[in-house]
């Protein structure tokens, strides 16, 4: 069965997107996003550092072929943000960016004013942004009209592992978008991406639920059969969903 | 309450009122003794001093494992490396236990911003990004002009930079922040006024309040890093001294939300001054104020310098310190031209950056070099 996706012009089989911080090593990084099977990987421009590159820098552990996704983490404002973007695409070349503004740093929620923003200047200035937001549907629909590539709700607060939180908000923001919905921040185990990907996200971004699992290669593995299981689900189509008990063999069924 | 006098260049007294947060330190009694259990179990301010207590020590195995779940989920296997630059030892300020003090007479100097520049180049090529400038008290040699032009200078290769200066009261923190600094470092050194007012005896540092309120406003020019601290040992109780920073450090993050706050507690070591600390803080007891420093300012980044020796940061690294230096002098100077100028205290961790790295390596944590971007447009 193929079942693509894609960003602006990138088509995508995987829908498990990763990220790439808070790993024990960078040797253990490459591993687990391998393990992954992920096309596209995020990387905080604050850690990359271009005069390392070649010499151990993050990005020498991003494998080859994978679709890089700088990230403008660290920025507190629109003016940052596209800054950073602006540094991001000088240095590495991709025209992708992931937009995060989180001003407070205490609970690093992404602030939706500067985000809409710095989404307009950063399309006017021809990137393909994926705007890392808050579960709010008319904030994503904003976010849409102001031409971003996707958008990406919370499913939680970001390095939490507290699962779908937002569920109801993502079920309205998938039912009504009209760009790949990607569910981001606080997935905590392979459930949850399941979950996020039943209710019709076209993709989930996991990093830290991977990064600090005790075996992050495993555990990467269990990420990517999961988000699989999910879409598979949702193509699937369930049932309804009853108020009581309905047999699965009714009794007048002879009569058919 | 004693008003603390500060003398300014004329020799005339002169002090600040307290500011917000030294309002709000008088108005909370330190919290009640409880159950050790409960304590351990709802780890909070309110538990910091049982926490903290003597009966606590049997039980610090199991405070280190809190203490370390806590670190690992806050802030992932990963610590921060810096490295300060001491760019002046020239001092106004007179203070009991500092190797700077203004009436010791020992080799002074003041690096040009050339020299600062040659330094950093230094500390660079040993791969560090976020480096922390130090000077002494002395606002004409180490004045805001100066100061600006440092970061100005250093900015186009050095992604992260700090100071760790005397406190200002003008718009120097606004054109600091304005020229591309990150940080402001100002630890009280200890938060008991007596003690303060017997150890520190002259200069703009002898104002109690003007060093308190220094972290107010410069949060308030939009400085987004914020370093505080105690000097344990200063003080007889150094358990109220770590009281009082991790209410200074939850105060900030709940009072300048976009602020990031970062404590060290260093202790107390020797000196030019001669200074002996009052009540030597044991190597497991300054475990436990780390460890229940993290547990009760669960967001602050905990920062251990050089100060103390190898296997002691080792075995913090891996419980609740997210930010070292590393292979650090402490001398105007000391990275090019040693031996040149007094340092400010002898260092006990003598490895190289590249050794402390990879201990962290071999430990499963990712030591971070950078983690920071440019402030300002580079032109």
């Amino acid at each position: 069965m193929e079942d693509q996706w894609s960003v602006a012009d990138r088509v995508l089989t995987s829908r498990l997107l990763v990220g790439t911080g808070k790993f024990r090593s960078h040797a253990v990084m490459r591993e687990a996003l391998l393990a992954s099977g992920a096309e596209v990987v995020t990387v905080a421009l604050r850690r990359v550092d271009l005069d390392k590159v070649g010499e151990g820098d993050v990005l020498d552990f991003v494998p080859p072929g994978m679709h890089l996704l700088p990230n403008t983490s660290g920025a507190v404002d629109a003016d940052e943000a596209v800054r950073l973007a602006r540094l991001g695409r000088a240095g590495t070349g991709t025209d992708l960016v992931k937009l995060e503004v989180t001003p407070d740093p205490r609970t690093l929620a992404p602030d939706p004013i500067e985000t809409l923003r710095a989404a307009e200047r950063l399309v006017a200035e021809r990137f393909v942004v994926l705007p890392y937001c808050s579960a709010d549907p008319v904030l994503c629909r904003h976010l849409e009209e102001a031409g971003c590539a996707t958008v990406m709700p919370l499913g939680a607060w970001i390095g939490s592992n507290r699962g779908l939180r937002t569920r109801d908000a993502i079920e309205v923001i998938v039912e009504q978008a009209h760009v790949p919905v990607v569910v981001d921040a606080g997935l905590g185990v392979p459930s949850d991406a399941a979950e996020a990907m039943e209710i019709g996200a076209s993709a989930v971004l996991v990093n830290t639920a991977i990064a600090v699992a005790a075996d992050p290669v495993l555990m990467a593995r269990a990420f990517a059969l999961a988000t699989q299981a999910g879409r598979m689900g949702h193509l699937a189509g369930r049932g309804a969903v009853l108020e009581q008990a309905e047999a699965s063999s009714p009794l007048t069924g002879f009569l058919q | 309450m004693p008003s603390a006098c500060g003398a300014s260049e004329h020799g005339v007294a002169v002090s600040q009122p307290p500011g917000r947060f030294a309002q709000h330190l008088a108005s909370v009694a330190p919290p009640p003794l409880m159950d050790l259990g409960a304590a351990l179990a709802h780890p909070s301010l309110e538990a910091l001093p049982t926490l903290l207590s003597p009966e606590v020590l049997p039980r610090l195995e199991e405070l280190a494992q809190q203490a370390r779940e806590v670190t690992l989920q806050r802030f992932g296997r990963a610590v921060r490396l810096f490295a300060p630059l001491y760019v002046s030892n020239a001092c106004l300020s007179s203070c009991t236990y500092c190797g700077f003090s203004k009436e010791l007479d020992v080799a002074r100097r003041t690096l040009t911003v050339e020299q600062v520049v040659s330094e950093a180049r230094t500390l660079v090529d040993r791969g560090f990004r976020h480096l922390l400038l130090v000077s002494g008290e002395h606002r004409v040699e180490v004045s805001a002009d100066y100061l600006v032009q440092c970061v100005e200078a250093l900015r186009p290769f050095v992604p992260s930079i700090s100071v760790e200066t005397q406190t200002w009261s003008d718009d120097t923190y606004a054109r600091l922040v304005a020229a591309g600094l990150e940080g402001v470092v100002h630890y009280q050194e200890t938060y008991d006024r007596e003690r303060y007012a017997e150890t520190h005896l002259a200069g703009w540092k002898r104002d109690y309040d003007r060093r308190l309120s220094s972290t107010e406003r410069a949060a308030e020019a939009g400085v987004r890093r914020l370093g505080i601290g105690a000097l344990l040992g200063l003080s007889a109780d150094w358990r109220a001294d770590v009281l009082a920073v991790a209410r200074h450090a939850v105060w900030l993050q709940r009072t300048y939300w976009r602020t990031e706050v970062t404590v060290s507690l260093p202790r107390i070591k020797a000196s030019a001054s001669g200074f002996q600390p009052l009540v030597p803080v044991s190597d497991a007891e300054y475990v436990q104020a780390l460890c229940a420093l993290r547990l009760a300012a669960p967001e602050a980044g905990i920062v251990l310098s050089t100060r103390e020796p190898a296997a002691l940061r080792d075995g913090l690294a891996r419980i609740a310190v997210t930010s070292m230096s590393a292979g650090s002098s402490t001398e105007p100077g000391g990275y090019l031209t040693p031996g040149e100028a007094q340092e400010q205290f002898s260092v006990s961790d003598e490895r190289t950056p590249a050794q402390v790295a990879a201990m962290l390596e071999a430990a499963g944590y990712e030591p971070v070099w950078k983690d920071a971007f440019p402030l300002v447009e580079l032109g």
